[in-house]
């Protein structure tokens, strides 16, 4: 959230409102209803880190701040630009939690992945259902997308573990 | 709720010179009407194998095939393809058109079959390839339609004969995706509308598009899930996110 803010502002969204529209501009109704509090403790967490500065702007009297990057803050977002962003793949909740209760013999490993195999179908469900819905962005397209496809990659994933613990199971 | 199409234990063995291979091993299931029904598996499940026991087109080693209350892998050959004709409408992957006919010629084909009248027969089939998205399409021939077009074309010639349930067999496995997307919209009207359709496939997504998703794995029924009506998607944007 806090690079994401640090390239609106680059990019000329000085304003608190002006940052909550772009997202959803790009992202339409797949963003959470931001309310203006998160928008607005953010920028205060990124002033406190001087990452950026606001100022009142001159004439206005609702007290609408304006920000801008200081040079820490530049130094940051180009930081964030040139570092390629690490894939996530070893970080998954479900795995962890098949082995540890699995090996604490505390459920059967089957009926955990058969619950989660159709926990991934009833979401690729919820995300072709998002999909044949008007009026959604191409950035919001293609994230859900994106998201279709690593649902395929974790059932698939679901199949090589349970094929894996069945072939345990029963030796030869 | 009535059941259009049942299997109990259904069994099927091949004997491929010496070697025995259990393709099913006891499969019960049951599609009620309206139901859209997908069964899933990886290629070798037996997945294939079940369509063509639950069409009539293959018979099986041992248990049943009831079919609108009747049991049917019993029939005469003769007996089956009328049956099939009347009461099954089929897709398949490639489409399977007659080449040398007209998209329309294709469509009416079935209600000729079982004696429709040839004027009643254009007019259902020009309704239906209207309701497809295909009705610009009568008098071209297969090879001229794309994937999309020809499989909604193959949709058309299974739903003329108001059949009792609809077979497709990885419907979408030959199309490019927004082509798999809008035949998916398509079968998902066709439930909409009360038509009976059970579909195979190795494809997750095309699975999710069902009411009820049946696993398939090593000839068995290995998990069922009844899927629900979509639930809201949103980015996980939380509020003070690590900021």
């Amino acid at each position: 959230m806090r690079e994401l803010f640090l390239a609106l502002i680059a990019g000329k969204f000085g304003y608190g409102y002006e940052l909550k529209q772009a997202l959803e501009q790009e992202f339409g109704e797949l963003l959470p209803a931001l309310n203006a509090g998160q928008i607005y403790s953010t920028l205060a967490r990124l002033e406190r880190d001087d990452l950026v500065v606001g100022q009142h702007v001159e004439g206005d009297s609702r007290r609408k701040r304006v920000y801008e990057l200081t040079d820490a803050g530049r130094a940051a977002l180009a930081r964030w630009i040139e570092t390629p962003v690490p894939g996530m793949w070893l970080k998954d909740e479900f795995f962890m939690k098949l082995v540890v209760v699995a090996s604490a013999g505390l459920a059967d490993p089957k009926t955990l992945i058969d619950r989660q195999r159709r926990e991934y179908l009833q979401s690729l469900r919820d995300l072709d259902a998002l999909l044949a819905t008007n009026g959604k962005g191409v950035a919001a397209e293609l994230l859900v997308e994106g998201a279709v496809l690593h649902a395929k990659a974790d059932l698939e994933w679901l199949d090589l573990i349970e094929h894996r613990l069945t072939m345990r199971e029963e030796p030869t | 709720m009535t059941r259009v199409l049942e299997a109990r234990g259904l069994a099927k063995t091949y004997d491929t010179g010496g070697a025995e291979v259990l393709a099913l091993r006891g499969v019960d299931l049951a599609i009620e009407r309206g139901e859209f029904v997908a069964i899933m598996g990886p290629s070798g499940c037996g997945k294939s194998t079940l369509l063509n026991l639950l069409a009539g087109l293959d018979r099986p080693t041992a248990g049943e095939v009831w079919l609108d209350g009747d049991r049917i892998d019993r029939l005469s050959e003769a007996e089956l393809a009328r049956l099939r004709r009347r009461k099954i409408g089929f897709v398949f992957q490639f489409f399977n058109l007659l080449p040398t006919l007209s998209a329309v010629e294709n469509v009416e084909l079935p209600l000729l079959l079982v004696g429709r009248r040839r004027k009643h027969a254009r007019r259902t089939a020009s309704e239906l390839m209207h309701e497809l998205g295909v009705g610009d399409k009568r008098a071209a021939a297969p090879a001229q339609l794309s994937g999309g077009q020809q499989q909604r074309v193959a949709l058309a010639r299974a739903l003329a004969n108001t059949p009792h349930i609809v077979l497709g067999d990885e419907p979408t496995g030959n199309l490019d995706s927004a082509a798999a997307r809008e035949v998916l919209g398509l079968l998902r009207a066709a439930r909409d509308r009360g038509q009976t359709l059970l579909i195979v496939t190795h494809d997750a997504r095309v699975a999710a598009a069902a009411d009820r998703i049946v696993a398939l794995r090593d000839g068995l029924v290995s998990d069922e899930t009844e899927l629900q009506a979509a639930r809201p998607v949103a980015l996980p944007f939380e509020s003070g996110d690590r900021a």
